[in-house]
C-alpha cells in the first residue's frame, strides 16, 4: 500500500484500528475543550465585567472544570415528586448524546501522511456531510421539551415550549443560510467545501457575507445563547427547562450546550472561514478524494499548521458566542419570532434568488471559478449586506420595544380615527 | 460470517415496528408521539441502508426534527392527558385486527412467491449507480427537478391549496 493512498482504501481491521483511534482521539479532545469552555467562559464574563474570575483551583484557576466536575458527581441527585422519572432521566440524555456526536463530520486538519496511508482528518467523511449535522441538531430540541415536560413545573414546561417555536422556527432559517452555500460548492461534504474554498481563493464569508451572517445569528439561537436564551431566561423563568435538575444531570445539559456551541463554531469557520485553510498560502491547497490527494503534498508540519488554523478560527467564534453573551441583553419573545419568521427566513430566501441569479450569470457569461469569479460574487453581496443593514437600522424592522409599541400605538389610533395619538408612558430614565 | 447489512436491517426494521406498535398502543399522547420519533429515526437507518443517504437525512431533518417538534408543541400546548375514550370498541377491534392481519399477510405471501416483487429487482443497483454519477443529493434532485419537475410542481401546488384550506376551515372570520 503506498503512502499517497487513502487509508480507508486498506478496509479491514487496519481501517478499524485508524478509525477507533480517531474516534477516541477525537472525542476526548473535544469533551476536554468542552470542559475548558466553561472556565473560558467565567474568565472572559469576568474579564467583560471587571472581575477577576476564577483563580483558587490550581494555577489561575486552571483546574477550575476539574473541581466543577468532581462536585457536580457527588452532588445529591433530586427528583421532583411529581415528574415523569423515565422521560426525566431520558431528557439529558437526549440533550447530550446529539450535541456530542455531530463533531464527526468536521474536518480539522490536512490528510495525515502515516505508513500505511493517507489519514483523513475527520472522523466521517459522510457524503451527506452538513445534513447529518441538521438531522442530529434538530433532535438536541426533543431533550430540552422533554425536561421541561416531565419536570412537571410550570416554568420548564414554559421553557420547553419556548424552546420547541423558538428552535424550529430558526431551524428554517438556518437551513435556508446553508443554501448559497451548497450552490456556490456545488457539493454538500464538508471536505468538499473547504477544497472549493481554496479553489476559489476566497473564502465564502466574503461572496456569501449575509448568508454567513443569518447563520451566526441562527446558530445563537438554535444554541440557546444570549440574546435567545429564553428557554433558560434566569429572570423570568428561574432555570427554564433544567429548573429540576440537580449534580450531573444538570452538568450533561450544560456540556451539550458547550459542545453544541463548540461545533456552530467549527461549523462557521468551515463553511465560511475556509476550515483548516491557510490564507494566502497555497501549500496547504489539497484534496482527499476516493483515488488519492489532489494538490498539493501533505506532510506532517501541514497537517499541525492546518490544525492551528482551524483551531484559532474556531476559538474565535467560541469567544465571540461568549462576547455577545455577556454584551447583549435578552430579545422578547415576540421579537425573537418577528426576527425569525419576518428578518431572516424573508432575507435568506432573497438571498438565494440574488445568490443563484449571480452564479447563473457569471456561468453563462463563461467566468471560470477562481477568484474573479468570487470577487464578482462579493460585489454583489456587498451590495445586498449594505441594503440589509440600511433597512434593519433605520427603526423599520427591528424597533426597539419602545418605538415598536409607540407604532401599535399610532396604528390603533387611527384605526380609531383619532388623529393624535396618545402619549407614551414614560420610563425611568427617559 | 453475519452478513452486517442484514442484521441492522433487521434491527432497524424490529425497532421501527416496535415503536410503531407503541405509538399506537400508549394512552400517553407524548409517549406515542416519542415513539413515533423512533420509528422514523429506524426508518432512516433503513434508508441509509439502501444506499440513499440524503433521503435519510432528510427523513430525520423534516419528519423527527420539525414535524413532530410541532406536533409535541402541540400536545404541550393543550396538555393533553392520558385519559380518553376509545373510539373503537371490541367488535371493532376484532374487525380491524382481521383486516390488518389480512393486508399483512397479503403482502407476505406475494412477497414469498415472487422474491422480486419485495426484495427490489435490481433497484439498489440503479441507486448505486446513479448516486456514483450525481452524488447522494443529486441522484433526489435531478429527478426532482428535472424529469418530474411539473408532476412536483403541481404537487407543492397541492400541499398550498390543503394548508390554506385548514386555515379557512378553522378560522371562522378570515
Amino acid at each position: 500500500m503506498s503512502p499517497t493512498q487513502p487509508v480507508s482504501a486498506l478496509g479491514g481491521i487496519p481501517f478499524l484500528v485508524i478509525m477507533v483511534v480517531k474516534v477516541i482521539v477525537v472525542f476526548v479532545s473535544v469533551i476536554t475543550t468542552v470542559a475548558f469552555m466553561t472556565l473560558l467562559e467565567r474568565w472572559i464574563s469576568a474579564w467583560i465585567q471587571d472581575r477577576l474570575g476564577p483563580n483558587r483551583v490550581g494555577p489561575k484557576g486552571l483546574f477550575q472544570p476539574l473541581a466543577d466536575g468532581l462536585k457536580n458527581f457527588v452532588k445529591e441527585e433530586t427528583y421532583p415528586d411529581q415528574a415523569s422519572r423515565f422521560y426525566f432521566v431520558m431528557a439529558p440524555m437526549l440533550s447530550m448524546i446529539p450535541a456530542m456526536i455531530t463533531f464527526a463530520v468536521i474536518p480539522f486538519a490536512s490528510p495525515l501522511p502515516t505508513p500505511w496511508g493517507l489519514v483523513d482528518m475527520v472522523v466521517a467523511d459522510l457524503p451527506i456531510g452538513i445534513l447529518y449535522i441538521l438531522a442530529l441538531t434538530s433532535l438536541g430540541v426533543y431533550g430540552i421539551v422533554m425536561a421541561g415536560w416531565s419536570s412537571n413545573n410550570k416554568y420548564s414546561l414554559l421553557g420547553g415550549m419556548r424552546a420547541s417555536a423558538q428552535m424550529v422556527s430558526y431551524e428554517v432559517a438556518l437551513g435556508l443560510a446553508l443554501i448559497p452555500v451548497f450552490m456556490l460548492a456545488g457539493n454538500v461534504t464538508l471536505t468538499g467545501i473547504i477544497s472549493m474554498q481554496q479553489q476559489m481563493h476566497l473564502w465564502y464569508a466574503f461572496p456569501l457575507g449575509l448568508a454567513f451572517f443569518l447563520f451566526i445569528v441562527a446558530s445563537f439561537a438554535e444554541c440557546n445563547r444570549l440574546p435567545f436564551d429564553l428557554p433558560e431566561a434566569e429572570q423570568e423563568l428561574v432555570a427554564g427547562f433544567h429548573a429540576e435538575y440537580s449534580s450531573m444531570k444538570f452538568a450533561m445539559f450544560m456540556i451539550a450546550e458547550y459542545s453544541n456551541m463548540l461545533t456552530a463554531s467549527a461549523l462557521m469557520a468551515t463553511l465560511f472561514l475556509g476550515g483548516w485553510d491557510i490564507p494566502l498560502w497555497q501549500g496547504d491547497n489539497m484534496w482527499l478524494g476516493p483515488a488519492g490527494i489532489v494538490g498539493a503534498t501533505p506532510a506532517w508540519w501541514k497537517t499541525l499548521l492546518t490544525f492551528g488554523s482551524f483551531a484559532t478560527k474556531t476559538a474565535f467564534f467560541v469567544f465571540l458566542f461568549m462576547w455577545v453573551r455577556w454584551t447583549v441583553p435578552r430579545f422578547r419573545y415576540d421579537q425573537v419570532m418577528h426576527l425569525g419568521w419576518k428578518v431572516m427566513l424573508p432575507t435568506a430566501l432573497a438571498f438565494i434568488g440574488l445568490t443563484g441569479t449571480s452564479i447563473l450569470v457569471l456561468d453563462s457569461l463563461g467566468v471560470p471559478y477562481g477568484l474573479v469569479y468570487g470577487l464578482a460574487m462579493t460585489a454583489v453581496n456587498v451590495v445586498a449586506m449594505v441594503a440589509f443593514f440600511w433597512i434593519l437600522d433605520r427603526d423599520r424592522v427591528i424597533a426597539g420595544a419602545e418605538g415598536y409599541e409607540r407604532r401599535v400605538r399610532i396604528a390603533e389610533a387611527h384605526a380609531r380615527g383619532m388623529r393624535v395619538p396618545p402619549p407614551v408612558t414614560q420610563h425611568a430614565g427617559d | 460470517m453475519i452478513d452486517i447489512p442484514f442484521f441492522l436491517f433487521v434491527v432497524f426494521a424490529v425497532v421501527a415496528i416496535g415503536g410503531g406498535i407503541g405509538m399506537v398502543s400508549s394512552r400517553n399522547p407524548v409517549a406515542s408521539l416519542l415513539f413515533l420519533v423512533v420509528t422514523f429515526f429506524s426508518l432512516a437507518g433503513i434508508y441509509v441502508l439502501l444506499n440513499a443517504q440524503f433521503i435519510a437525512a432528510v427523513q430525520v431533518i423534516v419528519y423527527a426534527g420539525a414535524i413532530m417538534v410541532l406536533f409535541l408543541f402541540v400536545i404541550m400546548l393543550l396538555n393533553l392527558g392520558s385519559d380518553y375514550h376509545a373510539d373503537i370498541r371490541r367488535f371493532g377491534w376484532i374487525v380491524a385486527g382481521f383486516v390488518a392481519a389480512g393486508i399483512i399477510g397479503g403482502i407476505l405471501s406475494s412477497g414469498l412467491t415472487q422474491p422480486g416483487l419485495l426484495a427490489g429487482g435490481g433497484g439498489g443497483a440503479l441507486v448505486d449507480a446513479s448516486v456514483r454519477d450525481v452524488g447522494v443529493v443529486g441522484a433526489v434532485a435531478f429527478p426532482l427537478f428535472r424529469d418530474f419537475a411539473v408532476p412536483f410542481e403541481v404537487t407543492s401546488l397541492l400541499l398550498l391549496v390543503a394548508a390554506i384550506g385548514a386555515v379557512l376551515l378553522a378560522k371562522r372570520r378570515v
